[in-house]
């Protein structure tokens, strides 16, 4: 159903947009830009505050993001997150670096150019919705289209199924404020990817919903992607968000990149004691894979149980347990031994 | 110790120098400046005769339906009917016409020149400013002061009582024009933004709605200020229900001064009802948002 939505824009987007972010400074303050270089060669965001006056808010940042992944930006409050998603669509000019989408450097986009790029090659879903409230479900979904100026009809045909898909159907008539938050937010959701954007910025977009509501809508998200292989940017504060949504996690503190990885390397290898901490109070089970502690080899052993690579280490205890068995196999998808386990191993890494 | 003032001759000097201009811009431009008044007295003639000649059931009736479209309630609407058959019944009916004629058509000009003009104000800043200080000068300059050169330019009469009344209510629904667009939440315009809305898009599909209940406000002022200005409008020959108060302050006559600020009281209460009923049917779907 959802593939129907194919682009409409102008330019349509390919699926495979990757987001290149080079060098990456942001200062606020009255005069940011003769700060830049101080910042390069070693000024702390401490020295730089009460010294100059000036805010540090994003620290020479490099990240790549390949198309077609949810990239997570994880960082507690203060720690540039919000500044640096906010970067990508240009909400925020930076103070100095490069925004490379498709080859196209958003940064030196002229106004129009960037207005082009925002209404058909990205879209975002925000903290607290952002939705009009004078507008009711099925017209604040079209407000992107609209604002493309498509016609009506249309729009309206996109904006059901897109209600459709994110489970509103019968609501398209009501007002926000006659909706709850878990299903405000799926307007939101609905609104953005009606547009059909390459890139899908979120803005802690789950982070005012109850805990229920977010594994839904984490779900949710996870069950569109698989389809539409858009290239997300997801900024949370909460880490089990970032692990079970991440394909690559990037962690910020104070306006610099902590570290960079899959969910298996924030877990396993921690770059530094501040992630550590963060690290520990996470159901570790639930997260890391089989693979990550497995002896990889091809051979398997006779009356082991077989766990399929990808299974996480609960799930795998859990099959152990259940055959009574102290190690298994671990086989690709296709049956073939890749590694073996055993119930040591996984004890270990929990 | 007397305040060292300015040499008595240079102020006497200045201000014969001011009035003796002013009286040479009215003597040469006078009647430019009436010919150019002059569609503006035509609107006016035109407005309250066709508000005096309508029959009075079918003008009760017109402001029975809006007040019925305004809030759908019948209380209102009974309201507005014993209200309007009162006036009538004291024998106020010809005056309050002409006094409803007036403060319409300045509370119709206002809202039309005010709220572009508060848009102005919010979209640039240092406009904004200036504006901000004419605007507490028009509030708190006492009306007979601008009164003095409208009269000049112009005499007296209807068009000079229209500009007294529009220059004293106009500025609410300026600043509340800029208060409601001011006020619309920042995530929204963002939002607005990061889907790529044009200047104009984000002002008429976001900013404008969304400041649309500020705007009923400054309507409902609008139109207040424009009734409380009746009376002193009178002073420079509107008539109406103005022109009977002022003649029973000279008079001391009680009675009709009473009746005729009572029917002032009555319409005031009636538009000021049916303006904020549709200002709060537009807020229906506004309410708190569930977090």
């Amino acid at each position: 159903m959802a593939k129907s939505c194919k682009p409409i824009g102008v330019q349509p987007m390919t699926d495979g947009t990757s987001i290149e972010i080079r060098d990456l400074y942001k200062i606020f303050g009255t005069n940011p830009k003769s700060f830049v270089e101080a910042v390069r060669s070693g000024v702390t965001k401490e020295e730089l505050g009460s010294q100059h006056g000036h805010i540090l808010g994003l620290n020479n940042i490099n990240i790549s993001m390949p198309a077609g992944k949810i990239h997570v930006i994880m960082g507690l409050s203060g720690s540039g997150k919000s500044t640096l998603i906010r970067h990508i669509n240009r909400l925020i000019e930076p103070t100095s670096g490069s925004i490379m989408i498709n080859g196209r450097d958003v940064l030196s986009m002229p106004e129009a150019e960037l207005r082009e790029f925002r209404r058909s090659g990205t879209a975002m879903v925000f903290q607290k919705f952002a939705l009009l409230p004078h507008r009711t479900v099925i017209d604040n979904v079209m407000f992107g289209l609209e604002v493309r100026a498509i016609e009506k009809a249309k729009a309206r045909d996109i904006a059901m199924r897109w209600i459709e898909r994110v489970g509103l159907k019968g609501f398209e008539n009501r007002y926000p404020s006659e909706l709850s938050g878990g299903m405000q937010q799926r307007v939101g959701l609905a609104r953005a990817l009606s547009n059909d954007p390459a890139i899908l910025l979120m803005d802690e977009a789950y982070s005012a919903l109850d805990p229920l509501i977010r594994t839904d809508m984490q779900t949710m998200l996870l069950e569109l992607q698989q389809e539409l292989k858009k290239t997300i940017v997801f900024i949370t504060h909460d880490l089990d968000e970032a692990l079970r949504l991440g394909d690559q996690i990037v962690i910020l503190r104070d306006g610099s990149v902590i570290q960079k990885g899959s969910s298996q390397d924030i877990l396993l290898r921690p770059a530094d004691d501040y992630i550590e901490r963060f690290v520990k109070d996470v159901n570790r089970g639930r997260f890391i894979i089989i693979d990550a502690v497995m002896e990889p080899g091809s051979s398997a052993a006779d009356g082991l149980p077989h766990l399929q690579s990808g299974t996480t280490l609960d799930v795998a205890v859990k099959e152990l347990a259940a055959a009574s068995a102290e190690a298994a196999t671990i086989t690709d998808a296709a049956g073939k031994p890749v590694g073996a386990v055993t119930l040591r191993q996984i004890m270990a890494a929990l | 110790m007397t305040f060292p003032q300015l040499n008595s001759d240079l102020l006497l000097g200045m201000k014969r120098w001011i009035d003796g201009s002013l009286k040479m811009f009215t003597r040469e431009f006078g009647q430019s400046i009436e010919a150019f008044f002059y569609p503006l007295s035509r609107a006016l003639i035109f407005f309250e005769n066709v508000l005096s000649a309508a029959p009075w059931l079918l003008v009760i009736l017109a402001f029975a339906i809006v007040a019925w479209l305004a809030s759908r309630k019948w209380t209102l609407v009974a309201g507005v009917i014993v209200t309007m058959v009162a006036i009538g019944l004291v024998g106020l009916w010809a005056d309050t016409m002409k006094t409803i004629s007036l403060v319409l058509t300045a509370t119709i000009f206002s809202i039309a020149a005010g709220i572009p003009l508060g848009i102005v104000m919010n979209r640039y800043n240092r406009v904004g400013a200036v504006m901000k200080s004419v605007l507490d000068v028009m509030q708190t300059m006492p009306p007979f002061v601008y009164l003095i050169p409208v009269v000049m330019l112009l005499g007296i009469g209807r068009v000079p009582g229209f500009i007294a009344v529009v220059i004293y209510a106009i500025p609410p629904i300026i600043r509340l024009t800029d208060l409601g667009i001011r006020l619309v939440d920042k995530e929204v315009l963002e939002a607005a933004d990061a889907f790529g809305c044009s200047r104009s898009q984000k002002l008429w599909k976001v900013q404008m709605p969304l400041a649309i209940p500020t705007v009923m406000a400054g309507i409902n002022q609008t139109i207040m200020m424009a009734l409380g200005m009746v009376v002193i409008a009178s002073m420079i020959g509107v008539q109406g229900l103005g022109l009977n108060v002022l003649q029973a302050i000279a008079n001391q006559y009680f009675t009709q001064g009473i009746l005729n600020g009572f029917a002032i009281v009555g319409i005031a209460i009636v538009f000021d009802r049916i303006s904020q009923a549709y200002g709060q049917k537009l807020q229906a779907h506004r309410g708190a948002t569930h977090d």
